[in-house]
């Protein structure tokens, strides 16, 4: 971990940083298809896909289905390999690293998942899910201690007074209640990156702000967060900086604010003026896209955008735009991929 | 003011046999949605809202019990149950299923499964329903041809499409959309949101929109009721509900759901839904509302007029202005 | 500061559907008439079974009486071609049926599981090898196998009720296999994973306890086969000459001529008995499976429909 955690500048690496990465999958084919030796397809989930995180740092990765946002958090987890590309945690490269070498990672970089209702082992109680990572890692060296780091992370959590739910089932516990199991669960190791994957999508409205203040305040507290979200709205509110990913690629990056007050990709904008509003008096005409997100196995040529780019011109069908930062910024860290910004 | 409703709802009471009782998941509704006009219900898990179209649909299972009128141009459709019922089924009210996108029979093209219900309702058949089911598929977007295709080639926005053209097979008067646009994404979900402004609008179509999903309501509906635990907690003009929320549990909903640009506080509604498989004393609300107060614990509001076409049930709107928040 | 979560008088309605496995096998056996009655008939031959050197009324290698003698009040059964009492050798018999059947379907489980979980949970080629041998063995014609290992290893109970066991475990094998990949899927396996759980936890504490319902389900109706598995054996007169079975009886009285002295009471009865055993580990283990697979349940076909009550009226109307 030494020899590559300083850099040139002598300034401390972000905690998290990815470069180019690609992921990608082959797509199984039928047994005419091998035999009659047909190109083997995949599905190029990530297209080199770089950014950085800092401690105490919320970076929501937006998008719609088939971007490959799920992809990345899964990449970075380590739980599935990249095909190209580096993963530097604490400055240390990671991306290659064998299974038995990433176990005692899995305590510093941590994931939560989107379906509360299936996060939760139902045979487990409440205080056997969040004790068993201490388990697996060794920690605590009597159930007595190891009960202590429990009720901390459960009160950490949310979940007052802790007594009251260790010995639940979840099918005991409402959704907003399991999700904070299975943030307790994830913290009780004290993690330092968190990747949340649609944490709220499938709990109910009234419920969502908790858990997303609850992950607030645990980013005030230093955490660095990663959360994946199709929902603009939920990240322009609760993210420092959003990266808005189409085809495996980031297409437009900077704080959040910037980005949803000022975007400068036609699909950021397109997706911005889509987004429903509160106030039934907002007047923004929605820029409906025509189609659907094309099939990832199929990236068009040049910029991947341009077949519904409302913008598009004859240069974007060669060029394959990258992430800069164009005059047009308001903010020296807002970047966009598009000749056109 | 304005003509008569296509479809009133009058004390719709829904029960359902549970393992030692009964759920008693809607208590004493009451809608009136009028011609061309788009309506929202709204809430979350568990308040009721698809049991109550479903009932409108009389598509309940045999645990459930039903009372209460549901007057479809004048006529009470549950008069009889099912006897009742079915003569009006998918002909003049007709539904979009939650999940219906995946609900397509894989192994029939959707063209046929668009001329089923036609056939079934003996609207048309065959080549004529085969002609009208192409015409539907470009109704909703799709090029009438690719009926011949399956399920499996269709993207989850075109089958949801598909869906909405199997509702309208029969040319209801009334459409009920259960979570249209909920596993969709934004764009995909602003398509769907835009044709079904485009049925209403061009083919008079009335529509009651379910969704928990208030920025939705906002964009679509002119008017929406809110439920929780059964009942319509409040109901008025999209615009009112939003600027002038009489009921806390509207306000602190919309309180709950961040705005794109907007930076006032998000905040979550502490607590959970009351069970109802037992009577709730006094306000069911009352456990999680911000603004309860002595008389809310014991006693039951009552939907009241509170404002130009606004009903909200809550002891605030009774006590005088000074106090209210 | 966090909000406070409370859970106020009780914990929030419990879910329907999807719910908990633990204390699933009580309620089934428990809860189903169909368990209930199979269960008590499995519970009196086993009963019987153990009991049998104290309940029997006769010595089964004694004759008592004139072979093929008719039933009397002494000798509820007759006797058999040996002059030996019937109701003994039955009572007898339930041992070595009850006894290699469990034990058969004991050894089907442990491989058919084990095989299972191995090839559902690491897949690849591990799978492609064990389902390879899996199919081989699915190939093997029983009969001919069990004629080979009679004459190879030697007729007795041992090797009868490894035989059983390895004709079929197949079935299990394929059936745990499915299960395992479907629950490897699920979020909380995927979870444990990325906490960094080996293989063998995962496999142990979150794999095998959601599989084990139905593979307990799936035992107990091979139980039901290794019964009558055995039965056949011996009435093939491969099994082990030194004990008596259901089986054997009926290959004696066959060979003894039984049909012809018309003494239906030397024939019926064993038949009969393994007809019951096999019949109840069946109630039960379909029971269970039923339980297991909400897919059976086709309530929602009902022709029934909702029920109408009367208007409720309110009290005061705006």
């Amino acid at each position: 971990m030494s020899a590559e955690a300083v850099t040139a500048g002598g300034a401390d690496p972000p905690l998290l940083e990815v470069e180019g990465l690609v992921t990608r999958y082959p797509i199984a084919r039928s047994l005419a298809g091998t035999l009659m030796r047909r190109e083997q397809l995949h599905v190029h989930a990530v297209e080199g896909v770089s950014f950085s995180v800092e401690p105490g740092e919320m970076l929501a990765l937006v998008g719609e289905s088939g971007c490959g946002k799920t992809t990345t958090a899964q990449t970075v987890m380590r739980m599935v390999d990249s095909d190209e590309g580096r993963i530097r945690f604490r400055g240390r490269d990671i991306s290659r690293l064998s299974h038995r070498q990433l176990r005692p990672l899995r305590r510093e970089m941590q994931i939560i998942y989107q379906d509360p209702y299936e996060s939760l082992d139902p045979r487990y109680r409440v205080r056997d899910t969040v004790a068993e990572p201490l388990r697996i890692h060794g920690i605590g060296s009597s159930r007595a201690e190891r009960d202590e780091l429990v009720e901390q992370a459960l009160v950490q959590a949310g979940l007052r007074p802790p007594e009251l739910y260790l010995d639940r089932f979840p099918h005991e516990l409402s959704g907003g209640q399991r999700q904070r199991v299975a943030i307790a669960a994830a913290m009780v190791l004290g993690p330092q990156l968190l990747l949340a994957d649609e944490p709220v999508s499938m709990l109910d409205v009234s419920v969502r702000a908790g858990i997303l203040r609850l992950l607030d305040e645990l980013r005030r507290k230093g955490l660095a967060i990663v959360m994946i979200t199709h929902d603009l709205s939920t990240a322009a509110h609760f993210a420092d900086r959003i990266a808005v990913m189409y085809l495996g690629r980031i297409v437009e990056e900077g704080p959040a604010k910037d980005v949803v007050r000022n975007p400068l990709h036609p699909y950021t904008k397109a997706l911005i003026s889509v987004v429903p509003k509160r106030d039934p008096r907002d007047s923004t005409r929605p820029q409906i896209l025509t189609g659907e997100t094309p099939n990832p196995v199929f990236i068009p040529q040049g910029c991947r955008f341009h077949p519904r780019c409302p913008i598009a011109q004859e240069s974007c069908r060669s060029v394959d735009p990258e992430l800069r930062r164009p005059a047009s910024a308001t903010d020296p860290t807002h970047r966009v991929a598009c000749i056109l910004a | 003011m304005t003509a008569e409703p296509v479809l009133k709802v009058e004390d719709l009471h829904v029960w359902f046999d549970i393992d030692g009782g009964e759920l008693h998941a809607v208590q004493g509704l009451d809608l009136d949605l009028r011609p061309g006009e788009r309506l929202g219900l709204v809430g979350e898990s568990g308040c009721g809202k698809t049991t109550t179209i479903l009932a409108l649909m009389g598509l309940l299972p045999p645990s459930a019990s039903v009372s209460g009128r549901v007057l479809l141009d004048g006529e009470d459709v549950l008069a009889k149950g099912e006897e009742t019922v079915s003569p009006h089924r998918w002909r003049d009210i007709a539904m979009v299923f939650q999940g219906a996108m995946n609900a397509f029979n894989p192994v029939k093209t959707v063209g046929s499964q668009i001329v089923e219900p036609m056939e079934l309702h003996g609207i048309a058949s065959g080549r004529a329903a085969r002609a009208q089911a192409a015409e539907l598929l470009d109704l909703v977007g799709i090029t009438g041809s690719r009926g011949d295709r399956y399920p499996h080639e269709f993207s989850g926005g075109m089958r949801q499409r598909a869906a909405i053209a199997m509702a309208l097979a029969c040319s209801p008067k009334v459409l009920l959309a259960d979570e249209p646009t909920t596993a969709l994404d934004v764009m995909v979900q602003a398509q769907i949101l835009e044709l079904l402004v485009r049925l209403t609008d061009e083919l008079g179509l009335s529509m009651v929109l379910v969704t928990h999903d208030l920025p939705v309501v906002a964009q679509v509906c002119g008017r929406a009721s809110v439920m929780y635990a059964g009942k319509v907690a409040e109901s008025g003009p999209m615009e009112t509900l939003f600027h002038r929320p009489r009921h806390p549990y509207t306000r602190m909903l919309f309180q709950a759901t961040p705005d794109l640009y907007g930076d006032d506080e998000v905040k979550s509604i502490p607590g959970v839904p009351p069970r109802l498989d037992r009577p709730v004393p006094g306000c069911a609300f009352q456990p999680r509302c911000d603004s309860a107060f002595a008389r809310c614990v014991d006693q039951e509001p009552r939907l009241r007029s509170v404002g130009e076409a606004q009903i909200a049930a809550c002891h605030l709107n009774d006590v005088p202005a000074a106090v209210l928040p | 500061m966090s909000e406070l979560i409370q859970i106020a008088d009780a914990p929030p309605p419990a879910e329907t559907g999807g719910g908990r496995r633990a204390g699933f096998i009580r309620e089934v056996m428990f809860g189903q008439k169909v368990a209930i009655v199979g269960n008590s008939i499995l519970l009196f031959f086993v009963v019987l079974a153990v009991a049998a050197p104290w309940i029997e009324p006769y010595s089964t290698t004694k004759q008592v009486g004139a072979v093929y003698a008719a039933p009397t009040a002494k000798h509820l059964l007759g006797l058999d071609d040996g002059g030996i009492d019937m109701l003994s050798e039955v009572i007898d018999g339930a041992r070595v049926s009850m006894i290699v059947g469990f034990a058969a379907a004991a050894v089907a489980m442990l491989i058919g599981g084990g095989v299972g979980l191995l090839s559902g949970y690491f897949g690849g080629k591990t799978d492609v090898l064990l389902m390879r041998i899996t199919d081989y063995f699915l190939v093997i014609p029983d009969v001919p196998l069990m004629i080979v290992a009679a004459a190879v290893f030697g007729r007795s109970l041992i090797n009868i009720i490894v035989i059983i066991g390895v004709i079929y475990w197949t079935s299990t094998a394929r059936l745990i296999r499915a299960q395992v990949k479907s629950v490897r899927e699920r979020v909380y396996v995927k979870r444990a994973r990325a906490l960094g759980a080996g293989h063998w936890r995962l496999l142990a504490s979150h794999i095998t306890p959601q599989v084990a319902p139905l593979l307990v389900a799936n035992t107990v109706l091979t139980i039901a086969t290794a019964v009558f598995a055995e039965t056949y054996i011996s009435f093939l007169g491969l099994g082990d000459p030194s004990t008596i079975s259901w089986g054997r009886l009926i290959q004696n009285s066959l060979t003894g001529g039984a049909i012809f002295h018309k003494a239906w009471w030397a024939i019926i009865p064993p038949g009969l008995c393994v007809t019951i055993v096999i019949l109840a580990a069946t109630m039960v283990g379909q029971a269970m499976e039923d339980a297991l697979n909400p897919r059976l349940r086709v309530g929602h076909l009902s022709v029934r429909r909702f029920r109408l009550r009367p208007l409720q009226g309110r009290l005061d109307s705006e």
